[in-house]
Protein backbone atom coordinates (compact mmCIF):
# COMPACT_ATOMS: atom_id res chain seq x y z
CA UNK A 1 0.00 0.00 0.00
CA UNK A 2 1.14 3.54 -0.72
CA UNK A 3 -0.18 6.63 1.08
CA UNK A 4 -0.49 9.80 -0.99
CA UNK A 5 -1.47 12.89 0.96
CA UNK A 6 -2.91 16.09 -0.47
CA UNK A 7 -1.28 19.22 0.92
CA UNK A 8 -2.61 22.10 -1.23
CA UNK A 9 -5.65 22.44 -3.46
CA UNK A 10 -4.63 25.75 -5.06
CA UNK A 11 -2.16 28.58 -4.65
CA UNK A 12 -3.63 30.37 -1.65
CA UNK A 13 -4.69 27.26 0.28
CA UNK A 14 -4.00 26.70 4.01
CA UNK A 15 -0.26 27.22 4.51
CA UNK A 16 -0.14 24.76 7.42
CA UNK A 17 -2.01 21.89 5.74
CA UNK A 18 1.10 20.27 4.20
CA UNK A 19 2.88 20.45 7.55
CA UNK A 20 -0.06 18.76 9.25
CA UNK A 21 0.00 16.03 6.58
CA UNK A 22 3.71 15.35 7.18
CA UNK A 23 3.55 15.52 10.98
CA UNK A 24 0.11 14.04 11.62
CA UNK A 25 0.79 10.42 10.71
CA UNK A 26 2.37 8.10 8.17
CA UNK A 27 2.49 9.17 4.51
CA UNK A 28 4.67 8.16 1.56
CA UNK A 29 3.97 11.02 -0.82
CA UNK A 30 2.92 14.64 -0.32
CA UNK A 31 1.09 15.96 -3.40
CA UNK A 32 0.50 19.68 -3.79
CA UNK A 33 -1.45 21.37 -6.58
CA UNK A 34 -0.77 25.08 -6.97
CA UNK A 35 -1.84 25.88 -10.52
CA UNK A 36 -5.13 27.16 -11.85
CA UNK A 37 -5.65 28.49 -15.36
CA UNK A 38 -5.28 32.09 -14.26
CA UNK A 39 -2.17 31.33 -12.19
CA UNK A 40 0.09 30.69 -15.19
CA UNK A 41 -0.41 34.16 -16.65
CA UNK A 42 0.26 35.82 -13.27
CA UNK A 43 3.47 33.82 -12.95
CA UNK A 44 4.53 34.66 -16.52
CA UNK A 45 4.12 38.38 -15.72
CA UNK A 46 6.23 37.98 -12.56
CA UNK A 47 8.93 36.18 -14.54
CA UNK A 48 8.96 38.97 -17.14
CA UNK A 49 9.76 41.45 -14.33
CA UNK A 50 12.34 39.19 -12.68
CA UNK A 51 13.74 36.12 -14.49
CA UNK A 52 14.29 34.43 -11.11
CA UNK A 53 10.54 34.44 -10.37
CA UNK A 54 7.54 32.80 -12.01
CA UNK A 55 6.76 30.03 -9.52
CA UNK A 56 4.50 29.66 -6.46
CA UNK A 57 6.77 31.31 -3.92
CA UNK A 58 4.84 29.94 -0.92
CA UNK A 59 6.43 26.57 -1.54
CA UNK A 60 9.91 27.72 -0.46
CA UNK A 61 9.17 28.68 3.18
CA UNK A 62 6.91 25.62 3.34
CA UNK A 63 9.78 23.36 2.29
CA UNK A 64 11.94 24.90 4.99
CA UNK A 65 9.46 23.53 7.53
CA UNK A 66 9.11 20.01 6.11
CA UNK A 67 12.36 19.16 4.29
CA UNK A 68 14.15 17.56 7.26
CA UNK A 69 11.23 15.18 7.86
CA UNK A 70 10.84 14.54 4.13
CA UNK A 71 14.47 13.47 3.73
CA UNK A 72 14.66 11.55 7.01
CA UNK A 73 11.45 9.60 6.43
CA UNK A 74 11.89 9.15 2.68
CA UNK A 75 8.68 11.00 1.84
CA UNK A 76 8.42 12.04 -1.79
CA UNK A 77 6.93 15.40 -2.69
CA UNK A 78 5.24 16.03 -6.04
CA UNK A 79 4.08 19.54 -6.85
CA UNK A 80 3.43 21.80 -9.82
CA UNK A 81 4.60 24.80 -7.78
CA UNK A 82 7.26 25.35 -10.48
CA UNK A 83 4.76 27.31 -12.56
CA UNK A 84 6.58 28.86 -15.51
CA UNK A 85 9.99 28.63 -13.85
CA UNK A 86 10.53 25.21 -12.22
CA UNK A 87 14.33 25.64 -12.48
CA UNK A 88 14.38 28.71 -10.24
CA UNK A 89 11.87 27.13 -7.87
CA UNK A 90 14.11 24.07 -7.52
CA UNK A 91 17.18 26.26 -7.00
CA UNK A 92 15.43 28.16 -4.22
CA UNK A 93 14.46 24.89 -2.51
CA UNK A 94 18.00 23.52 -2.93
CA UNK A 95 19.30 26.66 -1.23
CA UNK A 96 16.93 26.02 1.69
CA UNK A 97 18.10 22.40 1.79
CA UNK A 98 21.75 23.42 2.02
CA UNK A 99 20.94 25.85 4.81
CA UNK A 100 19.25 23.00 6.70
CA UNK A 101 22.37 20.83 6.36
CA UNK A 102 20.88 18.60 3.68
CA UNK A 103 23.53 19.49 1.08
CA UNK A 104 24.62 16.38 -0.82
CA UNK A 105 21.56 14.48 0.42
CA UNK A 106 18.53 16.24 -1.02
CA UNK A 107 17.65 15.40 -4.62
CA UNK A 108 15.23 17.66 -6.49
CA UNK A 109 13.61 16.73 -9.78
CA UNK A 110 12.69 19.42 -12.28
CA UNK A 111 10.01 18.83 -14.90
CA UNK A 112 9.70 21.28 -17.78
CA UNK A 113 9.01 21.27 -21.47
CA UNK A 114 5.42 22.39 -20.98
CA UNK A 115 6.13 26.08 -21.65
CA UNK A 116 5.56 26.70 -25.37
CA UNK A 117 5.34 30.50 -25.29
CA UNK A 118 8.63 30.82 -27.17
CA UNK A 119 7.57 28.23 -29.74
CA UNK A 120 4.14 29.61 -30.66
CA UNK A 121 5.17 31.25 -33.94
CA UNK A 122 7.01 28.12 -35.00
CA UNK A 123 3.97 25.97 -34.22
CA UNK A 124 1.58 28.33 -36.02
CA UNK A 125 3.93 28.53 -39.03
CA UNK A 126 3.89 24.76 -39.31
CA UNK A 127 0.11 24.66 -39.36
CA UNK A 128 -0.63 23.83 -35.71
CA UNK A 129 -3.57 26.21 -35.36
CA UNK A 130 -4.11 25.98 -31.58
CA UNK A 131 -7.76 26.78 -32.27
CA UNK A 132 -9.97 27.61 -29.30
CA UNK A 133 -11.62 24.34 -28.26
CA UNK A 134 -14.87 26.14 -27.45
CA UNK A 135 -15.20 28.59 -30.35
CA UNK A 136 -12.94 27.12 -33.07
CA UNK A 137 -11.21 30.47 -33.61
CA UNK A 138 -7.53 30.15 -34.64
CA UNK A 139 -4.93 31.45 -32.17
CA UNK A 140 -3.42 33.88 -34.71
CA UNK A 141 -6.41 36.17 -34.04
CA UNK A 142 -5.02 36.96 -30.58
CA UNK A 143 -1.36 35.97 -31.11
CA UNK A 144 0.05 39.43 -30.42
CA UNK A 145 -1.75 39.56 -27.05
CA UNK A 146 -0.59 36.19 -25.69
CA UNK A 147 0.95 36.26 -22.20
CA UNK A 148 1.57 32.58 -21.53
CA UNK A 149 1.12 29.22 -23.25
CA UNK A 150 1.58 25.85 -21.56
CA UNK A 151 0.84 22.29 -22.54
CA UNK A 152 -0.56 20.04 -19.82
CA UNK A 153 2.00 17.28 -19.26
CA UNK A 154 0.93 13.95 -17.78
CA UNK A 155 2.43 11.64 -15.19
CA UNK A 156 5.34 10.34 -17.31
CA UNK A 157 7.95 13.00 -16.47
CA UNK A 158 7.01 12.80 -12.77
CA UNK A 159 7.65 9.05 -12.88
CA UNK A 160 10.99 9.70 -14.59
CA UNK A 161 12.09 12.19 -11.91
CA UNK A 162 11.08 9.78 -9.12
CA UNK A 163 12.98 6.98 -10.87
CA UNK A 164 16.09 9.17 -10.82
CA UNK A 165 15.77 9.40 -7.05
CA UNK A 166 14.18 12.80 -6.58
CA UNK A 167 12.83 13.43 -3.08
CA UNK A 168 11.01 16.49 -4.33
CA UNK A 169 9.61 16.82 -7.86
CA UNK A 170 8.99 20.41 -8.97
CA UNK A 171 7.01 20.67 -12.17
CA UNK A 172 5.62 23.27 -14.51
CA UNK A 173 2.15 22.66 -15.96
CA UNK A 174 1.69 19.00 -15.12
CA UNK A 175 -1.96 17.99 -14.74
CA UNK A 176 -3.28 18.01 -11.19
CA UNK A 177 -4.03 14.30 -11.46
CA UNK A 178 -0.58 13.44 -12.88
CA UNK A 179 0.99 14.47 -9.58
CA UNK A 180 -0.86 11.57 -7.89
CA UNK A 181 -0.77 9.07 -10.76
CA UNK A 182 3.01 9.55 -11.16
CA UNK A 183 3.97 8.15 -7.75
CA UNK A 184 1.55 5.23 -8.25
CA UNK A 185 3.12 4.26 -11.57
CA UNK A 186 6.55 4.64 -10.01
CA UNK A 187 5.71 2.49 -6.97
CA UNK A 188 3.84 -0.32 -8.71
CA UNK A 189 5.46 -0.29 -12.15
CA UNK A 190 2.08 0.03 -13.82
CA UNK A 191 2.24 -0.30 -17.61
CA UNK A 192 1.38 2.94 -19.38
CA UNK A 193 -1.25 1.14 -21.48
CA UNK A 194 -2.92 -0.48 -18.45
CA UNK A 195 -5.82 1.88 -19.03
CA UNK A 196 -7.92 0.82 -16.04
CA UNK A 197 -4.98 1.49 -13.72
CA UNK A 198 -4.25 4.83 -15.39
CA UNK A 199 -7.91 5.71 -14.84
CA UNK A 200 -7.81 4.56 -11.20
CA UNK A 201 -4.78 6.72 -10.43
CA UNK A 202 -6.38 9.63 -12.24
CA UNK A 203 -9.59 9.32 -10.20
CA UNK A 204 -7.50 9.12 -7.01
CA UNK A 205 -5.78 12.32 -8.10
CA UNK A 206 -9.07 14.04 -8.90
CA UNK A 207 -10.43 13.19 -5.44
CA UNK A 208 -7.50 14.79 -3.61
CA UNK A 209 -6.42 17.55 -6.02
CA UNK A 210 -8.69 20.16 -4.44
CA UNK A 211 -7.42 19.61 -0.92
CA UNK A 212 -10.09 19.44 1.76
CA UNK A 213 -12.96 19.59 -0.75
CA UNK A 214 -13.25 15.80 -0.40
CA UNK A 215 -12.78 15.65 3.37
CA UNK A 216 -15.56 17.90 4.61
CA UNK A 217 -14.66 21.31 3.21
CA UNK A 218 -17.24 23.12 1.05
CA UNK A 219 -19.58 20.19 1.80
CA UNK A 220 -23.18 20.96 0.95
CA UNK A 221 -24.34 17.44 1.84
CA UNK A 222 -24.29 18.09 5.58
CA UNK A 223 -22.00 20.92 6.59
CA UNK A 224 -23.53 21.56 10.04
CA UNK A 225 -22.48 18.04 11.07
CA UNK A 226 -18.86 18.31 9.92
CA UNK A 227 -16.77 18.44 13.10
CA UNK A 228 -13.80 20.69 13.81
CA UNK A 229 -13.42 22.49 10.49
CA UNK A 230 -10.73 24.64 12.12
CA UNK A 231 -8.56 21.52 12.27
CA UNK A 232 -9.75 19.86 9.07
CA UNK A 233 -7.78 16.83 7.91
CA UNK A 234 -6.74 16.97 4.27
CA UNK A 235 -7.43 13.82 2.25
CA UNK A 236 -5.07 10.87 1.95
CA UNK A 237 -5.30 8.08 -0.63
CA UNK A 238 -4.16 4.60 0.43
CA UNK A 239 -3.70 2.83 -2.88
CA UNK A 240 -3.16 -0.84 -3.66
CA UNK A 241 -1.35 -2.38 -6.62
CA UNK A 242 -4.65 -3.43 -8.25
CA UNK A 243 -5.76 0.20 -8.52
CA UNK A 244 -8.30 0.12 -5.71
CA UNK A 245 -7.83 2.66 -2.96
CA UNK A 246 -9.23 4.09 0.25
CA UNK A 247 -9.73 7.81 0.79
CA UNK A 248 -9.10 8.80 4.40
CA UNK A 249 -7.41 11.43 6.59
CA UNK A 250 -5.16 11.46 9.62
CA UNK A 251 -6.64 10.29 12.94
CA UNK A 252 -7.62 13.04 15.31
CA UNK A 253 -8.24 15.66 12.63
CA UNK A 254 -11.48 17.48 11.87
CA UNK A 255 -13.65 17.12 8.80
CA UNK A 256 -15.31 14.02 7.42
CA UNK A 257 -14.54 11.47 4.72
CA UNK A 258 -17.80 9.84 3.65
CA UNK A 259 -19.43 8.57 0.47
CA UNK A 260 -21.32 11.89 0.12
CA UNK A 261 -18.20 14.02 0.73
CA UNK A 262 -16.17 12.07 -1.83
CA UNK A 263 -19.05 12.07 -4.33
CA UNK A 264 -19.29 15.87 -4.19
CA UNK A 265 -15.63 16.12 -5.14
CA UNK A 266 -15.99 13.50 -7.90
CA UNK A 267 -18.62 15.62 -9.69
CA UNK A 268 -16.66 18.87 -9.22
CA UNK A 269 -15.78 20.50 -12.57
CA UNK A 270 -17.04 17.41 -14.37
CA UNK A 271 -17.85 17.38 -18.07
CA UNK A 272 -18.88 14.15 -19.80
CA UNK A 273 -18.41 11.56 -17.04
CA UNK A 274 -17.74 8.80 -19.59
CA UNK A 275 -14.63 10.60 -20.81
CA UNK A 276 -12.47 12.39 -18.25
CA UNK A 277 -9.57 13.06 -20.60
CA UNK A 278 -5.98 13.37 -19.35
CA UNK A 279 -2.63 12.92 -21.11
CA UNK A 280 -2.40 9.52 -19.39
CA UNK A 281 -5.71 8.04 -20.48
CA UNK A 282 -9.46 8.53 -20.44
CA UNK A 283 -11.25 7.68 -17.20
CA UNK A 284 -14.90 6.59 -17.11
CA UNK A 285 -16.48 8.07 -13.99
CA UNK A 286 -19.64 5.99 -14.50
CA UNK A 287 -17.65 2.92 -13.39
CA UNK A 288 -16.54 4.26 -10.01
CA UNK A 289 -17.83 2.30 -7.00
CA UNK A 290 -17.76 3.89 -3.54
CA UNK A 291 -18.34 2.21 -0.18
CA UNK A 292 -17.94 3.38 3.40
CA UNK A 293 -15.22 1.20 4.93
CA UNK A 294 -15.10 2.46 8.49
CA UNK A 295 -15.10 5.88 10.05
CA UNK A 296 -13.61 8.49 7.68
CA UNK A 297 -12.68 5.77 5.21
CA UNK A 298 -14.20 5.41 1.73
CA UNK A 299 -13.21 2.52 -0.52
CA UNK A 300 -13.02 3.32 -4.25
CA UNK A 301 -12.93 0.50 -6.78
CA UNK A 302 -14.10 -0.80 -10.14
CA UNK A 303 -12.67 2.07 -12.19
CA UNK A 304 -12.38 1.50 -15.93
CA UNK A 305 -10.54 3.57 -18.46
CA UNK A 306 -9.58 3.78 -22.11
CA UNK A 307 -6.61 4.81 -24.25
CA UNK A 308 -5.21 8.31 -24.18
CA UNK A 309 -5.75 10.64 -27.13
CA UNK A 310 -2.97 11.82 -29.51
CA UNK A 311 -3.30 15.37 -28.15
CA UNK A 312 -2.32 17.40 -25.13
CA UNK A 313 -4.41 20.27 -23.88
CA UNK A 314 -2.80 23.69 -24.06
CA UNK A 315 -3.72 26.61 -21.88
CA UNK A 316 -3.03 29.98 -23.49
CA UNK A 317 -3.55 33.24 -21.64
CA UNK A 318 -4.00 36.50 -23.59
CA UNK A 319 -4.74 40.12 -22.77
CA UNK A 320 -8.38 40.94 -23.37
CA UNK A 321 -9.22 44.46 -22.23
CA UNK A 322 -9.91 45.94 -18.82
CA UNK A 323 -12.45 45.74 -16.04
CA UNK A 324 -13.31 47.37 -12.73
CA UNK A 325 -15.89 46.58 -10.08
CA UNK A 326 -17.13 48.99 -7.42
CA UNK A 327 -19.55 48.70 -4.52
CA UNK A 328 -21.70 50.85 -2.21
CA UNK A 329 -23.88 49.74 0.69
CA UNK A 330 -27.45 51.04 1.20
CA UNK A 331 -29.30 50.68 4.51
CA UNK A 332 -32.95 50.41 5.58
CA UNK A 333 -35.43 51.86 4.87
CA UNK A 334 -35.94 51.10 1.17
CA UNK A 335 -32.41 49.75 0.84
CA UNK A 336 -33.12 47.91 -2.40
CA UNK A 337 -35.05 50.78 -4.00
CA UNK A 338 -32.26 53.19 -3.16
CA UNK A 339 -29.59 50.88 -4.59
CA UNK A 340 -31.61 50.51 -7.81
CA UNK A 341 -32.03 54.27 -8.09
CA UNK A 342 -28.29 54.78 -7.55
CA UNK A 343 -27.61 52.28 -10.33
CA UNK A 344 -29.97 54.15 -12.67
CA UNK A 345 -28.28 57.46 -11.90
CA UNK A 346 -24.81 55.97 -12.36
CA UNK A 347 -25.69 54.46 -15.73
CA UNK A 348 -27.24 57.72 -16.93
CA UNK A 349 -24.03 59.56 -16.00
CA UNK A 350 -21.85 56.96 -17.76
CA UNK A 351 -24.05 57.41 -20.86
CA UNK A 352 -23.83 61.18 -20.72
CA UNK A 353 -20.04 60.93 -20.53
CA UNK A 354 -20.16 58.94 -23.76
CA UNK A 355 -18.35 55.99 -22.20
CA UNK A 356 -18.74 52.75 -24.12
CA UNK A 357 -18.26 49.35 -22.51
CA UNK A 358 -18.64 45.78 -23.75
CA UNK A 359 -20.61 45.06 -20.60
CA UNK A 360 -22.00 46.85 -17.55
CA UNK A 361 -23.23 44.43 -14.88
CA UNK A 362 -25.22 45.42 -11.81
CA UNK A 363 -25.75 43.02 -8.94
CA UNK A 364 -27.41 43.60 -5.59
CA UNK A 365 -25.44 41.56 -3.08
CA UNK A 366 -27.92 40.28 -0.54
CA UNK A 367 -30.62 40.05 -3.21
CA UNK A 368 -29.50 38.46 -6.47
CA UNK A 369 -25.70 38.17 -6.81
CA UNK A 370 -25.63 34.41 -6.28
CA UNK A 371 -28.98 33.04 -7.46
CA UNK A 372 -30.24 35.80 -9.74
CA UNK A 373 -33.99 35.81 -10.35
CA UNK A 374 -34.32 32.41 -8.60
CA UNK A 375 -33.89 34.19 -5.28
CA UNK A 376 -37.28 35.88 -5.72
CA UNK A 377 -38.34 39.43 -4.92
CA UNK A 378 -36.36 41.16 -2.16
CA UNK A 379 -38.10 42.14 1.05
CA UNK A 380 -39.02 45.85 1.22
CA UNK A 381 -37.76 45.59 4.81
CA UNK A 382 -34.29 44.35 3.76
CA UNK A 383 -31.91 45.73 6.41
CA UNK A 384 -29.19 46.52 3.87
CA UNK A 385 -27.97 45.70 0.39
CA UNK A 386 -24.69 46.10 -1.44
CA UNK A 387 -24.84 47.68 -4.89
CA UNK A 388 -22.10 46.12 -7.00
CA UNK A 389 -21.43 47.49 -10.47
CA UNK A 390 -18.80 46.17 -12.87
CA UNK A 391 -17.72 47.36 -16.31
CA UNK A 392 -15.56 45.73 -18.96
CA UNK A 393 -14.12 47.03 -22.22
CA UNK A 394 -11.04 47.59 -24.40
CA UNK A 395 -10.72 51.29 -23.57
CA UNK A 396 -8.68 51.60 -20.40
CA UNK A 397 -9.48 55.32 -20.06
CA UNK A 398 -13.23 54.60 -20.07
CA UNK A 399 -12.87 51.95 -17.36
CA UNK A 400 -10.68 54.37 -15.39
CA UNK A 401 -13.34 57.08 -15.65
CA UNK A 402 -16.01 54.66 -14.40
CA UNK A 403 -14.02 54.16 -11.18
CA UNK A 404 -14.46 57.90 -10.42
CA UNK A 405 -18.23 57.88 -10.83
CA UNK A 406 -19.14 55.81 -7.76
CA UNK A 407 -17.90 58.00 -4.91
CA UNK A 408 -19.92 61.08 -5.98
CA UNK A 409 -23.10 59.07 -5.36
CA UNK A 410 -22.41 59.19 -1.64
CA UNK A 411 -23.14 62.92 -1.58
CA UNK A 412 -25.24 63.43 -4.69
CA UNK A 413 -27.28 60.20 -4.90
CA UNK A 414 -29.92 58.45 -2.80
CA UNK A 415 -29.46 58.58 1.02
CA UNK A 416 -28.42 55.99 3.59
CA UNK A 417 -25.27 54.94 1.78
CA UNK A 418 -21.89 53.87 3.12
CA UNK A 419 -19.13 51.37 2.50
CA UNK A 420 -16.73 53.32 0.33
CA UNK A 421 -13.81 53.30 2.76
CA UNK A 422 -11.67 51.23 0.39
CA UNK A 423 -11.49 54.13 -2.06
CA UNK A 424 -11.89 53.98 -5.83
CA UNK A 425 -12.08 50.56 -7.47
CA UNK A 426 -8.90 49.36 -9.19
CA UNK A 427 -8.72 48.93 -12.95
CA UNK A 428 -7.61 45.41 -13.77
CA UNK A 429 -6.24 44.15 -17.04
CA UNK A 430 -8.18 41.06 -18.11
CA UNK A 431 -6.05 38.07 -19.00
CA UNK A 432 -8.41 35.66 -20.69
CA UNK A 433 -8.02 31.95 -21.15
CA UNK A 434 -7.81 30.13 -24.49
CA UNK A 435 -8.02 26.32 -24.33
CA UNK A 436 -6.49 24.47 -27.30
CA UNK A 437 -5.04 21.12 -28.34
CA UNK A 438 -1.55 20.31 -29.58
CA UNK A 439 -0.35 16.99 -31.04
CA UNK A 440 1.58 15.05 -28.40
CA UNK A 441 4.44 14.65 -30.88
CA UNK A 442 5.13 18.39 -30.62
CA UNK A 443 5.81 18.32 -26.88
CA UNK A 444 8.84 16.74 -25.23
CA UNK A 445 8.88 16.84 -21.42
CA UNK A 446 12.27 17.68 -19.95
CA UNK A 447 13.42 16.06 -16.70
CA UNK A 448 16.51 16.95 -14.70
CA UNK A 449 17.45 15.95 -11.16
CA UNK A 450 19.85 18.08 -9.13
CA UNK A 451 21.49 17.39 -5.78
CA UNK A 452 21.35 20.23 -3.27
CA UNK B 1 -46.66 16.60 -3.14
CA UNK B 2 -44.08 19.14 -4.21
CA UNK B 3 -40.68 19.26 -2.52
CA UNK B 4 -37.52 21.21 -3.08
CA UNK B 5 -34.55 19.28 -4.45
CA UNK B 6 -32.69 20.44 -1.33
CA UNK B 7 -34.64 17.83 0.64
CA UNK B 8 -33.76 15.03 -1.80
CA UNK B 9 -30.26 15.84 -3.01
CA UNK B 10 -27.04 17.69 -2.42
CA UNK B 11 -24.81 19.19 -5.06
CA UNK B 12 -21.51 20.78 -6.04
CA UNK B 13 -20.84 23.13 -8.93
CA UNK B 14 -17.76 24.32 -10.75
CA UNK B 15 -16.65 25.99 -13.97
CA UNK B 16 -14.99 25.29 -17.28
CA UNK B 17 -14.74 28.49 -19.27
CA UNK B 18 -18.21 29.98 -19.64
CA UNK B 19 -19.87 26.65 -18.80
CA UNK B 20 -20.84 25.73 -15.26
CA UNK B 21 -21.39 22.17 -14.15
CA UNK B 22 -23.72 21.12 -11.38
CA UNK B 23 -23.41 17.62 -9.99
CA UNK B 24 -26.71 16.69 -8.32
CA UNK B 25 -26.41 13.80 -5.84
CA UNK B 26 -29.28 11.82 -4.31
CA UNK B 27 -29.24 11.93 -0.50
CA UNK B 28 -30.18 8.22 -0.48
CA UNK B 29 -29.63 5.70 -3.30
CA UNK B 30 -33.38 4.95 -3.56
CA UNK B 31 -34.06 8.60 -4.43
CA UNK B 32 -31.90 8.49 -7.56
CA UNK B 33 -34.55 7.08 -9.97
CA UNK B 34 -36.87 9.89 -8.93
CA UNK B 35 -34.21 12.48 -9.75
CA UNK B 36 -33.44 10.78 -13.05
CA UNK B 37 -37.13 10.89 -14.01
CA UNK B 38 -38.01 14.39 -12.81
CA UNK B 39 -34.88 16.49 -13.17
CA UNK B 40 -34.52 16.50 -16.94
CA UNK B 41 -32.27 18.78 -18.97
CA UNK B 42 -35.34 20.59 -20.25
CA UNK B 43 -36.67 21.22 -16.72
CA UNK B 44 -33.29 22.47 -15.55
CA UNK B 45 -33.10 24.81 -18.56
CA UNK B 46 -36.55 26.18 -17.58
CA UNK B 47 -35.44 26.56 -13.97
CA UNK B 48 -32.50 28.72 -15.05
CA UNK B 49 -34.56 30.82 -17.50
CA UNK B 50 -32.85 34.13 -18.17
CA UNK B 51 -29.60 33.04 -16.52
CA UNK B 52 -27.99 31.09 -19.41
CA UNK B 53 -26.97 32.14 -22.92
CA UNK B 54 -26.61 28.50 -24.00
CA UNK B 55 -28.34 25.18 -23.46
CA UNK B 56 -28.31 22.49 -20.77
CA UNK B 57 -26.81 19.01 -21.13
CA UNK B 58 -27.39 16.14 -18.70
CA UNK B 59 -25.27 13.06 -17.98
CA UNK B 60 -26.26 10.18 -15.70
CA UNK B 61 -24.02 8.52 -13.10
CA UNK B 62 -26.29 5.89 -11.51
CA UNK B 63 -23.21 4.37 -9.86
CA UNK B 64 -22.85 7.53 -7.76
CA UNK B 65 -26.58 8.28 -7.54
CA UNK B 66 -25.77 11.48 -9.38
CA UNK B 67 -26.71 13.56 -12.41
CA UNK B 68 -24.27 15.98 -14.00
CA UNK B 69 -25.63 19.10 -15.69
CA UNK B 70 -23.63 21.36 -17.98
CA UNK B 71 -25.05 24.88 -18.01
CA UNK B 72 -23.62 26.59 -21.08
CA UNK B 73 -23.15 30.33 -21.03
CA UNK B 74 -23.86 30.57 -17.30
CA UNK B 75 -20.88 32.61 -16.15
CA UNK B 76 -20.88 35.96 -17.96
CA UNK B 77 -17.95 34.92 -20.14
CA UNK B 78 -16.33 32.89 -17.37
CA UNK B 79 -13.02 33.02 -15.56
CA UNK B 80 -11.23 36.35 -15.55
CA UNK B 81 -13.55 37.93 -18.16
CA UNK B 82 -16.70 37.66 -16.06
CA UNK B 83 -17.91 40.59 -13.96
CA UNK B 84 -20.11 38.39 -11.82
CA UNK B 85 -19.61 37.89 -8.08
CA UNK B 86 -19.90 34.18 -8.74
CA UNK B 87 -17.74 34.02 -11.86
CA UNK B 88 -16.93 30.38 -11.16
CA UNK B 89 -20.51 29.25 -10.61
CA UNK B 90 -19.82 28.03 -7.09
CA UNK B 91 -23.35 28.80 -5.89
CA UNK B 92 -25.23 27.38 -8.88
CA UNK B 93 -25.29 24.09 -6.96
CA UNK B 94 -27.68 25.48 -4.37
CA UNK B 95 -29.49 27.48 -7.06
CA UNK B 96 -30.48 24.15 -8.62
CA UNK B 97 -31.54 22.80 -5.22
CA UNK B 98 -34.26 25.48 -5.16
CA UNK B 99 -36.12 23.58 -7.88
CA UNK B 100 -39.38 21.92 -6.81
CA UNK B 101 -40.40 18.52 -8.12
CA UNK B 102 -43.48 16.37 -7.67
CA UNK B 103 -42.83 13.32 -5.47
CA UNK B 104 -45.08 10.53 -4.16
CA UNK B 105 -46.39 11.13 -0.63
CA UNK B 106 -44.09 9.64 1.98
CA UNK B 107 -40.95 9.94 -0.16
CA UNK B 108 -39.18 11.94 2.51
Amino acid sequence: MIRIASGQGFWGDDLDAPVRQVEGGPIDVLMMDYLAEVTMSILQKQKARDPKLGYARDVVPLMERILPAVVERGIRVTTNAGGVNPESCAEAIAEVGRRLGLGGKLRIGIVGGDDILGRLDDLLARGVELADMDTGRPLREVRDRVVSANAYLGAAPVVEALAQGAHVVITGRVTDTGLTLGPLIHRYGWKRDAWDLMAAGTVAGHIIECGAQSSGGNFLGGWPDVPDLEDIGYPIVEAEEDGSFVVTKHDGTGGVVSVPSVTEQLVYEMGDPHAYITPDGVADFTTIQLAQAGRDRVRVSGIRGGPSTPFLKVSVAYRSGYKAVGTLVYAWPDAVAKAREADRVLRARLDRLGLRFDEVLTELVGVNAAHGPLAGAPSPEAPEVQLRVGVRGDDRAAVERFTRELAPLILNGPPGVTGFAGGRPKVEEIVAYWPALVPKTEITPVVRVLTA
Amino acid sequence: MKVRLLALAHARSGDKGDTANVGLIARRPELYPLLEREVTAARVARHFTGMLTGGVERFELPNLGALNFLLHGALGGGGTVSLKTDAQGKTLSSALLRMEIEVPDGTL
